[in-house]
């Protein structure tokens, strides 16, 4: 027998996903680019200070991290080097590190401080306390 | 044989481009440099290095025409191994391109010191503000009848060997020559006779001295080179001189000084070198054996310096390229101003290298010197292997490795920095940890792995320090090497060391407990305590620079933090690394696993039912019995942590935490028929007491109720042995696993209650002085056995409950991380998926 968690229907497991919760299903959306659609995701309150959480944008899995210094970024959920989920790296003013094999990204432009290739940033704002990210 | 190495296609260029002499517009001081072998060139790179070309118009005179070649490298050109165009250092268009007029071809004869000006053997004239003698060595020629011919030169046929020039004409006349005999049988004249013995000729060495490398070797290590060397069909003849050159058109053979005669078409003159003081002393310079400069390389002139080996410094003079790169360093420090309190000390002087195919390796004394040194000695003359160690005060002051030189980078770290030694010398020698064979870095292949973990080659470490990054920090950052299990650190290490020639630069942030904060450990923790800092965002505003934070240090701040102060530490979730958060170990598909605490290994039908329960509900895809006695479910979702911790309704064993993990255990006296000492309870007692408590590195623990070590104590971190009559043995810095190492025995006591409180000591001062991400088979060497003995078996009473106090302060903040986070989440989302992400992995369930 094979089990994995994609065919493990009712499992006492998180609802269902939907735009604009947390995310449980892969989708890897189109690249980035052109003018870019604004989705709110959730709440800023819902990403506790210094930490990242996951949320999907339209059909884009994205991590937000709130800084310390209150400042918001986002990135694609995935780590670019082999997949580990982004949202549970560490952060500081500069860079986001992987939980997985701690390679290290730019908040500036996204490239990798070693080898790996860079992750892909996207544009992220408070607007009245909602959470907007534009992919 | 004319062309001039380095230079331009053209030939050499005469033209120069510094203002000075043409208008005068030129503001900058004259910095003249006298010599352009491998010193002063090197002052000149380190002076531009530091923006000296905006401070300085520099001049530089080099004897030979060619640009800046490096010189140790002859002998290779000599073997035909290397082309002389791959020894250049600088061209000519280096020197153009860095707006420095090099006067090559141009000897200098004297300098006017009271009116500051050079006077070169051309007749010009050239003024300085700062002058650099770097005139190097020659070749001592010893008296011979004979060897010269009427107007003064050489019989023909008889070389120095001490420049390319000298290199060409060896191997012009190497073609047409069948017998050769090299004067002197030290590092030079053995790599000439190899050399040509490698072109064919029938070769000769001549040695005065009683043995073979006399200056490095002690007599035995001689003795074994001499076969090694004969081995290659070079004759060798020891104590006795060579009297006559036998001419008289050109040389025909020598004369030895016991009337034997030699014959020879060449002779090769390797006899030892000697400081050109010529230059120095014609200029009322004070000269002794060198050139004498003070500690910031000054002559008793104040603007004339000296740096090579032309240099007597403190009595002594260096033949060694490294001590050469030091002296440029400071002296380029203390010219541009960069440190002008700059100072040169002298150098250890170490050496590793090739001769006649063997390889040997020299620092510091060849024998003892006192009585009380202590001298170690591994002679293997069968397989050409002798090596030597010299230990004085528990410091070693000198080795000698011939033919064997695996142990080299260990034995080097130890003179140099006077690092901790092995109580058992016989470990300086030889690895008897484990008997695998070690291949020495310099015969690694380029292609093969050096970390193994991120798939790092020796040639892409080495690429990256030709590139331009000599720290063993910078090295590991850009290519990752030793960044994963950190197994293969002291081998990236030897790696970068290598290719770097000596030439690597110090890392301070070696010494800090993490990368963000610059300070070691105890200075570290005296601030936190001071300052009364409680969390890890209070210490770097406090202590790092620009009070900026670090990702990478979070994590080992958070563990110190909690060392220092226990229930009072301030906790920040976003500090912890996300095992830390979630309180379980994240899988490569960004699931955890759950592993319960399982004292001891013991369990009972009940937990078993309960843990298949569980699995069962939450379709775990895996359920494995861990290596620690422990039953692990992997796969799990982070969503579905709280839940399942709620209805194990069992404490989290840590499996997940740079922490204390587990205590193995056997059977011990309960069941086994062979058992000594109730090994079980006292694994369940350990495990009770030191549960969760977090530390540098992880800590396994193993208690075993014989020596049959069915739960592998004598490869834990604490590994507990009953021997019989109540005693148990503790051993510490035992591991296996990226690392084989035995346990060191730290004691033998005579009750459960006192292997509690040794190892609770042991754990304690570990706490306290590792680094981060330093395990005890690191820390327990490198700290040293003897070290840790006097202070937890000798150590002051004040010392021990200060220890005591500082685990018990751990041990009271202790609480199950599962009951109080699965109760009430830390942070808002703290177990919010981040998943699933990609379809990783397919784990199947058996």
């Amino acid at each position: 027998m094979i089990a994995t968690h994609s065919d493990a229907p009712g499992a006492p497991t998180s609802a269902p996903p939907k735009a604009g919760t947390p995310a449980t299903e892969v989708t890897d959306g189109a690249a980035a680019g052109g003018a870019g659609v604004p989705h709110v995701v959730g709440r800023v309150d819902d990403v506790p200070p210094g930490e990242g959480r996951a949320f999907v944008a339209g059909d884009v899995q994205v991590a937000v991290f709130r800084l310390r210094d209150g400042s918001l970024h986002a990135t694609q959920a995935a780590c670019p080097h082999s997949g580990g989920p982004l949202a549970d790296g560490q952060t500081d003013a500069t860079v986001l590190v992987c939980p997985l094999h701690l390679y290290a990204f730019r908040w500036s432009d996204g490239t990798c401080t070693s080898t790996a290739p860079p992750v892909r940033l996207f544009p992220v704002s408070d607007q009245d306390g909602a959470l907007v990210v534009t992919v | 044989m004319t062309a001039v190495l380095g230079g331009r296609p053209a030939g050499v260029s005469t033209l120069h481009f510094a203002m000075d002499d043409a208008d005068g517009t030129d503001s900058r001081q004259r910095l003249v440099v006298v010599g352009n072998g491998m010193a002063g060139a090197r002052v000149v790179e380190e002076v531009l290095e530091r923006g000296g070309g905006e401070q300085f118009a520099i001049t530089v005179f080099g004897e030979e025409p060619h640009g800046n070649y490096n010189r140790i490298m002859l002998s290779h050109v000599l073997a035909g191994e290397e082309h002389e165009d791959d020894i250049v250092l600088n061209s000519h268009d280096w020197y153009a391109d860095q707006g420095v007029t090099l006067r090559a071809g141009v000897r200098v004869d004297r300098i006017d010191t009271h009116a500051k000006i050079v006077y070169a053997a051309d007749g010009t004239t050239t003024a300085y503000d700062q002058l650099v003698l770097a005139t190097g060595s020659r070749s001592f020629i010893p008296p011979m009848t004979g060897l010269y011919t009427a107007d003064e030169q050489l019989l023909p046929g008889v070389f120095g060997f001490r420049t390319i020039d000298d290199t060409r004409a060896m191997l012009a006349a190497a073609a047409e020559h069948e017998r050769v005999v090299v004067v002197g049988g030290g590092l030079l004249g053995l790599e000439a006779a190899r050399a040509l013995q490698g072109h064919g000729l029938q070769v000769e060495v001549v040695h005065a001295g009683t043995h073979l490398m006399n200056q490095q070797l002690d007599p035995d290590g001689g003795a074994i080179l001499k076969n090694s060397v004969e081995a290659l069909g070079i004759v060798v003849h020891l104590a006795t001189r060579t009297t006559e050159a036998i001419g008289p058109d050109r040389v025909r053979g020598v004369v030895l000084a016991d009337g034997r005669a030699v014959d020879a078409d060449m002779l090769v003159i390797a006899a030892g070198i000697r400081p050109v003081t010529e230059v120095a002393l014609l200029s009322g310079l004070e000269v002794e054996r060198g050139i004498v400069v003070d500690d910031q390389l000054r002559t008793d002139d104040p603007d004339v310096y000296a740096v090579g080996e032309c240099a007597q410094h403190r009595g002594e003079l260096y033949g060694l390229v490294a001590p050469v790169w030091e002296q440029a360093r400071v002296l380029a420090d203390l010219l541009t101003g960069a440190d002008p309190d700059a100072e040169y000390h002298g150098s250890r002087t170490a050496t590793k290298l090739k001769v006649a195919g063997v390889d040997v390796a020299t620092m510091g004394v060849n024998r003892p010197e006192r009585d009380t040194d202590e001298f170690l000695v591994i002679s293997e003359p069968r397989r050409g292997v002798h090596l030597s160690v010299v230990v004085r005060d528990d410091k070693l002051v000198g080795a000698t490795l011939l033919g064997d030189t695996r142990k080299v980078a260990f034995l080097t770290q130890a003179f140099d920095r006077g690092t901790p030694l092995p109580a058992e010398r016989i470990r300086l020698l030889v690895d008897l940890s484990d008997g695998a064979a070690e291949v020495g870095v310099a015969e690694m292949p380029g292609d093969s792995q050096v970390c193994n973990c991120n798939g790092v080659t020796k040639q892409a470490l080495v690429d990256t320090v030709k590139a331009g990054t000599t720290s063993v920090g910078g090295c590991m950052d850009a290519t990752r090497a030793g960044k994963g299990c950190g197994s293969c650190k002291l081998l990236v290490k030897q790696v970068v060391e290598w290719a770097a020639d000596g030439d690597v630069q110090e890392d301070p942030a070696e010494s800090w407990y993490v990368p963000g904060i610059p300070l070691p450990k105890p200075e570290l923790i005296a601030a936190i305590r001071d300052q009364q800092l409680r969390s890890v965002s209070a210490v770097f505003t406090a202590l790092a620079p620009g009070g900026e934070e670090d990702a990478k240090s979070k994590m080992g701040l958070t563990s110190l933090l909690r060392l220092v102060w226990g229930a009072e530490y301030e906790q920040e979730n976003d500090a912890k690394f996300i095992n830390d958060r979630v309180h379980g170990n994240i899988q490569r598909d960004g699931t955890f696993s759950v592993v319960p605490q399982m004292k001891g290994g013991v369990t009972t039908p009940a937990q078993l039912r309960k843990i298949a329960d569980v699995a069962e509900k939450y379709e775990v895809p895996m359920v494995k019995v861990t290596g620690g006695q422990r039953i692990d479910l992997l796969g799990v979702r982070k969503e579905d942590l709280p839940a399942m911790w709620a209805d194990l309704g069992m404490p989290s064993g840590y499996a997940y935490g740079k922490s204390f993990r587990t205590v193995k255990t056997c059977v011990g006296t309960d069941f086994c028929r062979f058992g000594l000492g109730d090994s079980t309870q006292l694994g369940i007692d350990l495990e009770t007491r030191f549960q969760g408590i977090e530390s540098p590195a992880k800590i396994k623990m193993a208690v075993v109720g014989c020596p049959r070590n069915c739960a592998e104590a004598y490869v834990k971190d604490v590994g507990v042995v009953a021997v019989g009559n109540g005693k148990w043995e503790v051993y510490v810095g035992g591991a296996a696993g990226a690392t084989i190492r035995k346990g060191d025995l730290l004691a033998t006591v005579d009750s459960p209650a006192a292997v509690m409180e040794l190892s609770g000591r042991f754990i304690q001062y570990y706490r306290e002085n590792a680094n981060w991400l330093e395990r005890t088979y690191d820390f327990v060497p490198r700290v040293g056995l003897d070290h840790i003995k006097a202070v937890l078996l000798e150590g002051s009473e004040e010392v021990l409950a200060d220890l005591d106090a500082g685990l018990q302060r751990s041990i009271d903040a202790y609480t199950d991380p599962w009951g109080q986070d699965g109760a009430q989440p830390a942070t808002p989302g703290q177990f919010r998926t981040a998943l699933p992400l990609v379809d990783l992995p397919m784990v199947p369930v058996r």
